[in-house]
């Protein structure tokens, strides 16, 4: 299936969980936040968050600014 | 100097800080450099952006400040809606592990002006959510007043527009605001140079949050220091009371006399 992750769209697994698809782009342990279609998704759930089909994953961090 | 100072600590959100100068890290030629710059500001608390991560972008902005023990307060820079402002909050809270947020909507890209409808819809909305707001604003004194009830642990007003380094360009209003509020009052945007920053502590503003006049001026990391000193220089002098402005000469030795 396609989603589209950090604005790039992938070709994935089918039911790829969240972890795996942040997996993608960090694998920082800390610092960083996913957010599926602009819900803020919490660590601890992302291993049981499945992605369907044009889901839009983004995966942020803290950057100079302010 | 800290004899001077004596105990003095700025509150806010219940922490208490030290220094009296948030730096910003917006605006830094290089990490070095700014990690160099907020050594030498002495600041304990810094803004930082959310952003998409860039998996070629070198360097962790938040290694620099873990390093330094510095607290990390995350901003909402580049939004322009209430909605906007609430997600990125969220997200930074579940990156960074904290419920303060420097709240910032703004209106448009030419002035960077904050959007005031939205900003308070935002800030009740955090609020709300337990979330330590600490909104960058006009340097409205109503809409600092509505904001202060809105919950707010702080208002921020602009002295001039982000990165202009104008001044403070309505300093008869933070004032205003300075009398009016019970939270502090932390002048944020429109620093130029050092003597700006002392114009606001002067004025009786808690704190000077500053990015830009430090991390695009020709040496940052002197530039830093002369903030640090000069956000010192002008609490003391707030808190020793200026004398008032007077028309004609009052001499200050005694009259010649025999």
């Amino acid at each position: 299936m396609e989603i589209v992750i950090n604005g790039t769209a992938r070709e994935v697994a089918d039911d790829m969980s969240l972890d795996r698809a942040v997996e993608l782009i960090s694998s920082a342990a800390t610092g960083i936040a996913a957010a599926v279609n602009g819900e803020v998704v919490r660590r601890g759930s992302w291993p049981s968050t499945r992605l369907a089909s044009g889901d839009h994953v983004d995966v942020l961090t803290a950057v100079q600014g302010g | 100097m800290t004899e001077v100072q004596g105990d003095d600590p700025l509150v806010l959100g219940g922490q208490k800080f030290g220094s009296r100068l948030i730096m910003g890290t917006g605006g830094a030629p290089s990490l070095d450099v700014l990690g160099r710059a907020l050594t030498a500001s002495g600041t304990e608390v810094t803004t930082v952006a959310m952003r998409r991560i860039d998996p070629a972008s070198p360097g962790s902005v938040l290694d620099l400040l873990a390093e330094r023990g510095i607290k990390v307060l995350p901003n909402t820079a580049g939004c322009f809606t209430a909605a906007e402002a609430v997600r990125t909050a969220r997200l930074a809270a579940e990156a960074l592990a904290t419920t303060w947020v420097k709240l910032e909507v703004i209106a448009d890209e030419v002035t960077l002006l904050p959007d005031p409808v939205e900003l308070l819809d935002a800030a009740e909305r955090l609020v709300a959510e337990g979330f330590t707001v600490l909104p960058y604003t006009n340097d409205d004194p109503v809409l600092a007043r509505r904001l202060e009830q809105a919950g707010c642990a702080a208002v921020m007003p602009l002295g001039a527009p982000i990165g202009s380094g104008l001044g403070i360009r309505n300093p008869h209003n933070i004032e205003l605001m300075v009398q009016a509020a019970s939270v502090p009052v932390i002048l944020d945007a429109g620093v130029g140079t050092a003597s700006d920053a002392a114009f606001a502590m002067e004025l009786g503003c808690s704190a000077v949050l500053l990015a830009t006049s430090v991390t695009r001026a020709r040496d940052p990391e002197l530039m830093a220091a002369a903030m640090r000193s000069a956000v010192i220089a002008g609490r003391l002098a707030f808190r020793a009371g200026r004398i008032p402005r007077r028309f004609y000469a009052v001499a200050s030795s005694p009259p010649v006399t025999g």
